[in-house]
């Protein structure tokens, strides 16, 4: 059977020449992870220019689509955040829509830039660090309350201080990791069953029976990572949302 | 036996953590639909708070699938 992992593999399409800055090399050659990215960025962006061009009272096709992605975000933060969250409102859905537009070219053409750890982590690095200048900016050292519950009795303090930095350094891991798992997990399911129906079918007739299994399941697993697709994108939004909410919001925490 | 079968056994093992993370999602998911069938209304609100129970309950499971990629590749 062909390694499953082999989708995952970071080639170079455009090679540029390496230089140094300060010692260190940098290789910033164009690599098929790179260039999905900027498949998705273009796609997003034309998308949007195409379907609000026109914009109308009655809404066309592209336009509900996009007004519907919009509507979704907004209502987001609207409700998690509160009244502060329009602030954020460019930030989270700027986020949405790249982690769905790179999950969707992912599944539809190319390549899934969001199976690459090292794309996802900077995609969480971004937001914890967006969650920590906010909450710096905002509440000042007050932000350190974020690890104090109020209403605490101060015999569980020692105990519950450091839960509540471990969870909240866990956080930009698992943000990582959850995108990151999903869409590994996710192809390499399809890429074992597709490989399943080519070795079953060369086992003869009751093989061809379990071929047809494995191609059912196949296209099963194709509509369900469409929906992980979206729905990994959602929570990553909905959990950027809440996590600059604990900052934004700090008093009533 | 040699290394790659111990590999592959260890990966096999740590993917029992997935057991966890779908049992979770099981209670979840069936507390939040007895929850909404019984008051349809509400359930809309708590969508929402859903995903963010189902996302931090599946990324224990993530963590396990992981481990796995990590000892059957390391």
């Amino acid at each position: 059977m062909a390694d499953p992992l082999h989708q995952f593999q970071i080639q170079k399409v455009v090679e540029l020449p390496a230089f140094e800055v300060a010692g260190i090399p940098v290789d910033l050659s164009i690599t098929n992870s790179v260039l999905a990215m900027m498949f998705a960025v273009a796609a997003v962006i034309v998308f949007f220019s195409l379907s609000t061009a026109r914009a109308g009272i009655i809404p066309g096709r592209g336009q509900v689509m996009a007004e519907g992605l919009f509507k979704l975000v907004d209502d987001l933060t609207e409700s998690i955040i509160g009244h502060d969250g329009r602030a954020f409102f460019p930030f989270v859905f700027t986020l949405f829509l790249f982690v769905l537009s790179c999950n969707l070219i992912g599944m539809t053409t190319y390549f899934t830039a969001t199976s690459q750890l090292a794309v996802t982590l900077t995609l969480a690095l971004l937001t914890i660090g967006t969650v920590i200048v906010v909450g710096v900016l905002r509440n000042g050292l007050g932000f350190f309350k974020l690890f104090c519950p109020s209403g605490v009795p101060l015999p569980i303090l020692p105990i519950l201080i450091p839960i509540e930095i471990i969870s909240f350094l866990m956080r930009p891991i698992t943000l990582t990791l959850r995108l990151f798992g999903n869409m590994v997990g996710g192809h390499i399911v399809m890429k074992v069953f597709a490989g399943f129906i080519v070795s079953l079918a060369s086992l003869g007739f009751l093989g061809y029976l379990g071929g047809f299994v494995s191609l059912f399941a196949v296209v099963a697993l194709t509509a369900l990572e469409f929906l992980v697709a979206y729905l990994q994108a959602f929570v990553f939004a909905v959990l950027t949302c809440v996590y600059l909410n604990d900052v934004v919001n700090l008093h009533d925490h | 036996m040699d290394l790659t079968a111990y590999k592959f056994i260890g990966a096999g093992l740590a993917m029992l953590g997935m057991i966890g993370a779908g049992v979770g999602l099981g209670i979840l998911f069936g507390n939040f639909f007895q929850g909404a069938m019984r008051n349809p209304s509400a359930a809309k609100s708590q969508q929402t708070n859903l995903f963010i129970g189902m996302a931090l309950t599946e990324a224990l499971g993530i963590l396990a699938f992981v481990i796995a990629i990590m000892i059957l590749n390391g």
